[in-house]
């Protein structure tokens, strides 16, 4: 899970940067950059979970 | 376009140079704060271990580090995407050949670079206290030195692709940070956090339920007066960064040290109030991890912003601040001693932000939207490199110390004696343990 997590993360950060390439429109590259950031979100809360694990923590 | 570095006059030189020779103190007081938030028995060990840190980022920074960062019109690396060109990577030459250290804007520019790659390696230090072994503390400080700093900062401050954001896409500005909020801070607490996880928690910070155990700072005035060399230190950093990298006029140092002051001032006073309203009583180590992220939060945005806006984003830095580090530590398990990942981490996140949002750079949405890829390079990008490379160094050349070394603490374990020789027994919950 944290693998992924991060993977996500950078998936969320390709998504921003195509979003600035590929797009010329002012609306769709904030709507894009957004969703990045809303991936890149995801992947965070992955990332936390992965090492909010029981096993962890300290005794 | 991204701004070339200035040609100064002699009195901003000396401005400039006066201004660098106060940064060191930032360094000093996040040192003391670190110290001050750690265990007793691990005091000297981190006083050590932030000299041997700074030593090692120099150095390593001068060999490698600063031909990759490079400066305002240096040489870089480009490659071309849809039509535009993207500066990723400086082309200057390794040990700093070649550069003239004559006062020069380019040399005036390593000097603050220098210190402030020192002042980024120090922060990871907080959230490592008591349990990161000195060897593995070094070798990942010439990662950070050597490759991931230089690499983000030459994207802010070398004239890279992500200052250069509103000259290829009309994005306001391009990305804005002049004193180092996402450079210095940001990078600092996003290897905070990789370090806190992969060290895990200390022994006896959290039951076997996942309870949390209070293992307090062992010297309130170590912090306090960190936090008053920091403010010093801060004004430095802010004012030489925002007449190098911003190319601002040296009068606006004076509305940079106001804002400066402003910023940590209200956020100390709101982590004091939360922290009063809570727990009857204002608690030293929030207040001052409040503080110090109100320092941070400033940095970005220290010369774009009016008095009241700069008190308005420390009072956020501040409340932002203390809520989380209790939810770090609460919720999610992370045992960060010295609130590095929320007082530079979230704090630095703050500041970028802010700058898009609060002040005179942030004139309509193209600004907001270069700070905000800014943020995503840095959870999208930075975290996950830096945290891979600890992780890698990890495997290599274990980072946490043995139990034994927690037991005994690291200033006996590591360096043979302690700091307070005059203590000797320990009456913590590990002794108790081990008996």
């Amino acid at each position: 899970m944290k693998i992924l997590g991060f993977l996500i993360l950078l998936a969320g950060w390709a998504i921003v940067l195509a979003a600035l390439v590929l797009l010329a429109k002012e609306g769709a590259r904030g709507v894009f950059v957004f969703a990045g950031v809303g991936v890149e979100v995801t992947g965070l809360v992955l990332v936390i979970r992965a090492h909010m694990a029981p096993s962890g923590l300290g005794d | 376009m991204p701004p070339s570095a200035p040609t100064f006059s002699d009195a901003t030189t000396v401005l400039c140079i006066g201004l660098i020779l106060v940064v060191p103190l930032a360094i000093a007081g996040l040192s003391l704060i670190n110290t001050g938030l750690g265990r007793s028995r691990s005091a000297a060990h981190m006083m050590m271990s932030s000299l041997g840190v700074i030593s090692v980022a120099a150095i390593v920074y001068f060999l490698v580090g600063f031909a990759w960062q490079g400066y305002l019109d240096s040489a870089g690396y480009f490659f071309t995407l849809g039509g535009k060109q993207w500066n990723w990577l400086a082309a200057e030459r390794f040990f700093l050949r070649g550069l003239p250290l004559d006062g020069s804007a380019p040399s005036l520019s390593l000097w603050l670079e220098m210190l402030s790659v020192c002042l980024a390696a120090i922060i990871p230090l907080g959230a490592g206290a008591d349990r990161w072994r000195m060897s593995a503390m070094l070798l990942s400080t010439m990662l950070l030195a050597g490759w991931t700093y230089p690499l983000f900062a030459h994207w802010v401050w070398g004239a890279g692709w992500l200052s250069a954001l509103g000259a290829n896409y009309g994005l306001g500005q391009g990305f804005l940070d002049v004193g180092g909020s996402s450079t210095i801070h940001c990078v600092g607490g996003l290897t905070a956090l990789s370090i806190a996880w992969i060290l895990g928690p200390r022994r006896g910070k959290y039951s076997r339920e996942g309870t949390p155990m209070a293992i307090p700072g062992h010297n309130a005035v170590y912090m306090t007066f960190g936090c008053l060399l920091a403010l010093m230190g801060w004004i430095g950093l802010n004012g030489a960064g925002a007449i190098l990298f911003a190319g601002v006029d040296p009068g606006a140092t004076v509305l940079i040290g106001v804002n400066t002051l402003l910023s940590a001032a209200s956020a100390g006073l709101t982590a004091a109030i939360i922290t009063k309203i809570r727990f009857r009583k204002p608690d030293v180590s929030l207040s001052v991890n409040g503080w110090v992220g109100g320092l941070v939060a400033s940095s970005a945005a220290c010369v774009y912003m009016l008095p009241p806006e700069a008190v308005v984003v420390g009072a956020i830095a501040g409340g932002l601040v203390t809520l989380s580090i209790e939810w770090f530590e609460l919720r999610l398990g992370v045992d960060d001693p010295g609130g590095a990942v929320s007082a530079h981490g979230l704090g630095g996140l703050w500041g970028v932000l802010a700058a898009g949002l609060i002040g005179s750079a942030a004139n309509g949405h193209g600004q907001l939207l270069a700070q905000i890829v800014g943020i995503a390079t840095l959870l999208g990008f930075v975290f996950p490199l830096t945290y891979g490379m600890n992780w890698l160094l990890d495997r290599i050349h274990r980072q946490r110390v043995e139990q034994e070394g927690e037991r005994q603490g690291m200033d006996l374990f590591e360096l043979g004696a302690g700091a307070y020789p005059e203590f000797v027994t320990h009456n913590d919950e590990s002794s108790q343990r081990g008996m």
